[in-house]
């Protein structure tokens, strides 16, 4: 069920966004394979007919009134940005639309 | 040193409502204990100096107004600094979070500050609570007040030690899979993770939203109880906080009458790779149990040797997604732009400046474990584990009132030992990983000092889903008991720490 | 950029085409769907936000009760089962517009499943019904707005960087897709049109929405693919995303059409891709290929509760739900007897709504929409407002019309009166007694009027005498004139003949 390379590292760095040396994605490629084999445990039980737990409260419905609340000013919402321009969140350029 | 930061919560609580002494005297005696001995702990990433005396001058001035106050008014705090404070830091011990300080109080906050509890400061935590240790702080380490080499627990190892090294009273921990309990069990504390949804998670920073829950530190059971009482409730800004009245911890703790009780001994935790002093405190326990009327009896949970399994699947594929904001566009610090790169690029140095290799581990495995194709194997089959986790619970709890085990396997081990062995860092948490994945209240109570090295062991006591005064009354039972057993609390066996 | 396309004809005489459409309608709830934030359209940039919709750490959901019922609402509108027990996901994905780099949205348990949409188009062989089928409807959220500084023309390509506001970010979004749409054959276009018209007819009949399309409060993407004949396996799709109008959504089907058919014919491959529409030149262009490692990772949101509908709050729902549209439109059209043109006019124009109020409240239904369509809707028109913000009540239009069939107010001061009622002086008999309009009714002062008016014109008389009837009209108007519009213009004729003796 495991066996996880470098190229897997670098695959999931991007999916998660985070910049990972290249010097580095074999290190983190022996300790995720070592994690996933461990985790392989996960297949030791028979769950054929087992309903997967989403959530530990056994509660459904649980909803707001369509009433506003309280919301932040501008300046406390954009208090703890980076960078900040003409009341909003100022980001580099996007490559394309999603 | 004054002897005020040697009293208990409630004890100091009464002495302010009395005037026999006041708030701010309280603190101070708290802030002069920190300036001592915290260069050596390094509980807390930030004392908020101000903030405190100014809440205990407040405390003081209702005294004096002759109002009505909380059961914990004017009582010190540490927090763990995962929990969002207005106006204060808060880090989650994470570069990408330094110099945050968030725009709102997390619920649990509020009910603090309406209390008249006194927050000292913000405590020190594995990266986003990812750890068993606080190596993982990307603030330097916590250490152990019993062995400064040794590691407090984790991953609010900051919020023990605080309690232990008698900086604070209490603390606020949260507990994802024993993060409040096994900190407690080595630094010979009590810790309690209660029901999930018991208490609000609103403004506490997600680790694994689904196994998260923030709960009471504090030296004695009724101190824990009084905070636990503080920090309950019923919170409409979190969708999976209970709506039932809160369990009266408080009651429970007076009670410690565990007569014709039954108790189950978790056949699964214990044995193989438990430390044979803490099998022998733990053995004792049980005995001890038994001369208080109790029946005590083995049940079996054939699904807890999965449960680690299945736990470093569901929480790092949370963690993978509740991590994802900190991206530096909103809050926090922003790496690499130099106005050239695209914000893709941006995000990607800045989520690698940001977090520490535990966390960025975490994140791959979390991303691989949801990747289509491998969604039914890893996670689809950890959520499947833990139905039959919960069932075993179940099952137990149909023939029993509570369930007992250690806490952890081991006392507190040595600072760098297993920091490079992600593996066995992730065994610490095998006996308290199992609660959080059924939602259950857990407590850690210390049950004395493993004879080969002296350090603290703990003993976790667990109840049914929103049976949490059923922790308080049984853990206060055998407290009474060691306590005229070991003349007094096991801390006072502590080392007296440099400086102090 | 311009693609090769083939003539439209052409095409479809060598492929047949499969639709699908997916629809995001942004509900018109007060708060958003996962915080008590506002969602008023036009607000300072970043004021409507909170620690939950700007993804603060920390912050947690909370569901909107409004969004849920409003989304079971248009599931059982368009025919969909309700489930019976459905969760929300996460949709994880990096984008700066989207605060939590996660959606908030639903994956494979939508809340409403498997209904349908009839609509009519007309086709060569007259007036004709497609079941359009519906696959789901979910619930999700909206994300923020980038808008894009530097580089030529403000669009993404060429920005030197972009700001984002995040009001939007959290706004109750509603995805309705379609299963893939077979058998159109020429008319996928007009089909595809026709869904969307109506679709945003019910949603408007359901008061969930505003459905401006221009304000992106409706959105629409179209997919397409050709296949050689209709039994064939479905073709490689494109998905041209954002086409904002009915006539875009037309011509968007019908451009594809033509790409595609000149790519297959070409022996190329399809791309699986998504496109943007061009609404300027009428063509799509590439985006982004749709095989650039779309993992979104869904897995069940932790921090909201499972929703389990029950069937009494369903059949609640059910049984409050307004008439479908088209059939209504029928039954007015029988009831009121107008034409389909008539028809047309009165729903373009926006006012259906208010005449059947009107007509509710026991208005003629003639009047109601000569009133809603002639002088309230130039009125509306010269303020560039709504026909809905006029201060105008069903019972101000009733007592109009109970006054002019007595004969106390023509046409001209009942528009006076109304003028009155817009301006907020009070109501229709305030105004009347505070204006003095009221038809002058004493044949006393108007004929004083009519020799003044003929002392004035002294040649008239004779060219009436002469037979010259339609001379009459230049003494009437000056005695309407000089009754500042209340006498009864008939009367005042009648008078005039009388007085110089002439017969009608």
């Amino acid at each position: 069920m495991s066996g996880i390379s470098q190229e897997d590292v670098a695959h999931l760095a991007h999916l998660a966004r985070i910049d990972i040396p290249t010097d580095e994605l074999g290190h983190y490629a022996k300790q995720l394979d070592a994690i996933l084999n461990a985790v392989a445990e996960v297949s030791s039980l028979d769950t054929a007919d087992v309903v997967a737990m989403s959530h530990p409260v056994p509660m459904t419905n649980v909803f707001r009134e369509d009433t506003p609340g309280v919301s932040l000013t501008a300046e406390q919402a954009l208090s703890g940005a980076p960078a900040v321009e003409d009341g909003r969140f100022r980001v580099p350029r996007i490559l394309d639309e999603e | 040193m004054s002897d005020l930061i040697k009293k208990d919560a409630s004890e100091l609580a009464g002495m302010v409502a009395s005037r026999e002494v006041s708030a701010v005297e309280v603190a101070q005696a708290h802030l002069d204990r920190i300036a001592a001995v915290d260069g050596a702990v390094n509980a807390f990433l930030h004392v908020d100096t101000e903030g405190a005396l100014a809440s205990a001058s407040a405390v003081d001035a209702k005294v004096k107004a002759g109002e009505q106050l909380s059961v914990l008014a004017g009582v010190p705090l540490g927090l763990k600094d995962i929990l969002a404070t207005n106006g204060l830091p808060t880090t989650c011990g994470s570069r990408v979070l330094d110099g945050w300080i968030p725009p709102y109080d997390a619920t649990v906050v509020t009910k603090l500050r309406e209390a008249g509890i006194v927050i000292l400061g913000k405590t020190n935590m594995d990266e986003f609570a990812m750890g068993s240790s606080t190596e993982h702080s990307a603030f330097g380490p916590t250490h152990n007040p019993w062995d400064l080499e040794r590691i407090p627990g984790g991953s609010g190892g900051g919020s023990s030690a605080c309690v232990s090294a008698f900086e604070a009273p209490l603390a606020i921990g949260t507990d994802t899979g024993g993060s409040i309990r096994q900190p407690a069990a080595v630094t010979g504390s009590v810790g309690v993770k209660p029901t999930y949804g018991g208490v609000s998670r609103y403004g506490i920073v997600a680790l694994a939203s689904s196994l998260d829950q923030a709960g009471p530190c504090a030296r004695n059971v009724l101190d824990t109880a009084l905070l636990h009482s503080v920090i309950a409730g019923h919170d409409p800004m979190d969708s999976t906080s209970i709506n039932s009245p809160v369990p009266d911890v408080i009651a429970a703790a007076k009670r410690a009458d565990i007569k014709g009780m039954k108790v189950g001994v978790i056949k699964e935790l214990g044995g193989e790779g438990y430390q044979a002093g803490v099998r022998t405190r733990f053995d004792e326990s049980v005995a001890l149990i038994e001369s208080l009327g109790a029946e005590v009896v083995e049940v079996s949970c054939p699904s807890f040797p999965a449960a680690l399994a299945a736990y470093y699947l569901i929480l790092p594929s949370e963690a993978s997604s509740n991590l994802a904001k900190f991206d530096g566009i909103r809050f926090g610090n922003r790496v690499g732009d130099d106005g050239s790169k695209s914000v893709e690029q941006v995000m990607s140095e800045t989520r690698a400046a940001g977090f520490g290799p535990e966390v960025t581990r975490r994140i791959i495995l979390g991303t691989y474990a949801l990747s289509a194709g491998y969604y039914d194997a890893y996670y689809g089959q950890a959520q499947k584990v833990r139905t039959l986790i919960k069932q075993d619970f179940d099952a137990s709890f149909a023939k029993v009132d509570v369930l007992i085990s250690p806490t952890a396997p081991t006392t507190a081990f040595k600072i760098g030992e297993k920091l490079d062995d992600p593996l066995a860092m992730y065994l610490n948490d095998v006996a308290t990983i199992p609660v959080n994945m059924a939602g259950l209240p857990g407590m850690s109570l210390p049950i004395g000092l493993a004879p080969e090295d002296n350090l603290p062991v703990g003993l976790q006591i667990i109840a049914p889903a929103m049976a949490d005064d059923r922790l308080y009354n049984v853990g206060a039972a055998i407290e009474r008991e060691l306590l005229t057993k070991w003349g007094g609390p096991i801390l006072g066996l502590a080392p007296e720490l440099a400086g102090a | 950029m311009t693609e090769a396309t083939m003539n439209y004809d052409e095409a479809i005489s060598k492929f047949d085409p499969v639709l699908g459409l997916e629809v995001h309608v942004e509900l018109g709830t007060n708060t958003k769907m996962f915080c008590g934030c506002s969602t008023v359209f036009g607000a300072a940039p970043n004021t409507q936000v909170c620690p939950v919709c700007l993804g603060l750490p920390g912050a947690l959901p909370t569901l909107n009760k409004i969004g849920v019922e409003s989304a079971i609402r248009i599931g059982l509108a368009l025919n969909c089962e309700i489930a019976e027990w459905c969760r929300f996901a996460r949709k994880n994905y990096f984008y700066p517009d989207m605060p939590k780099n996660f959606q908030t949205s639903q994956y494979d348990e939508p809340i409403a499943f498997e209904g349908y949409l009839d609509v009519e188009i007309d086709t060569d062989e007259g007036r004709k019904t497609f079941r359009v089928p519906i696959e789901r409807a979910h619930m999700e959220e909206d994300t923020g707005k980038n808008s894009h500084v530097g580089g030529a023309t403000g669009r993404i390509h060429g920005a030197d960087y972009s700001l984002v506001d995040y009001n939007r970010a959290g706004i109750p979004l509603i995805e309705i897709v379609t299963k893939p749409i077979t058998g159109t054959g020429k008319y996928a276009p007009e089909v595809a049109k026709a869904y969307v018209a109506a679709l945003r007819d019910i949603l408007r009949g359901l008061g969930v929405s505003d459905v401006k399309m221009e304000q992106g409060s409706l959105r629409c993407d179209v997919n397409l693919s050709l296949r050689e004949t209709p039994e064939s396996k479905l073709g490689t799709r494109s998905e041209t995303k954002n086409v904002n109008s009915l006539r875009s959504v037309e011509r968007a089907v019908r451009y594809e059409v033509t790409r595609h058919a000149a790519r297959l014919a070409a022996g190329e491959q399809i791309v699986q891709e998504t496109r943007h529409w061009h609404e300027d030149t009428g063509i799509s262009t590439s985006g982004r290929p749709k095989s650039d490692a779309e993992d979104y990772r869904y897995f069940p949101e932790p921090d909201l509760l499972p929703i389990a509908p029950s069937r009494e709050w369903v059949e609640e729902l059910r049984a409050a739900l307004p008439e479908n549209p088209a059939v209504r439109r029928a039954r007015l059209v029988a009831d009121w007897g107008l034409s389909e043109i008539d028809m047309n006019t009165v729903i373009n124009s926006g006012a259906l709504d208010l005449i059947v109020e009107a007509v509710d409240a026991g208005v003629d239904p003639a009047a109601a929409r000569k009133w809603w369509t002639g002088e309230l809707a130039r009125i509306a028109n010269d303020r560039a407002i709504e026909l809905e913000e006029l201060p105008v009540l069903p019972s101000h239009l009733k007592r109009l019309e109970e006054l002019i069939a007595a004969g106390s107010l023509n046409d001209k001061l009942a528009r006076q009166a109304l003028e009155g009622v817009i301006a907020g002086e009070g109501d229709v008999d305030a105004i009347v007694a505070a204006r003095g309009l009221a038809v002058v009714s004493d044949d006393g002062p108007l004929l004083a009027a009519i020799d003044e008016a003929l002392a004035a014109d002294p040649a008239v008389v004779e060219t009436i005498k002469s037979g010259k009837l339609a001379a009459a009209g230049s003494v009437v108007g000056a005695v309407m004139k000089a009754t500042r519009g209340q006498a009864d213009a008939a009367r005042v004729r009648e008078l005039l003949f009388e007085k110089l003796g002439v017969s009608e």
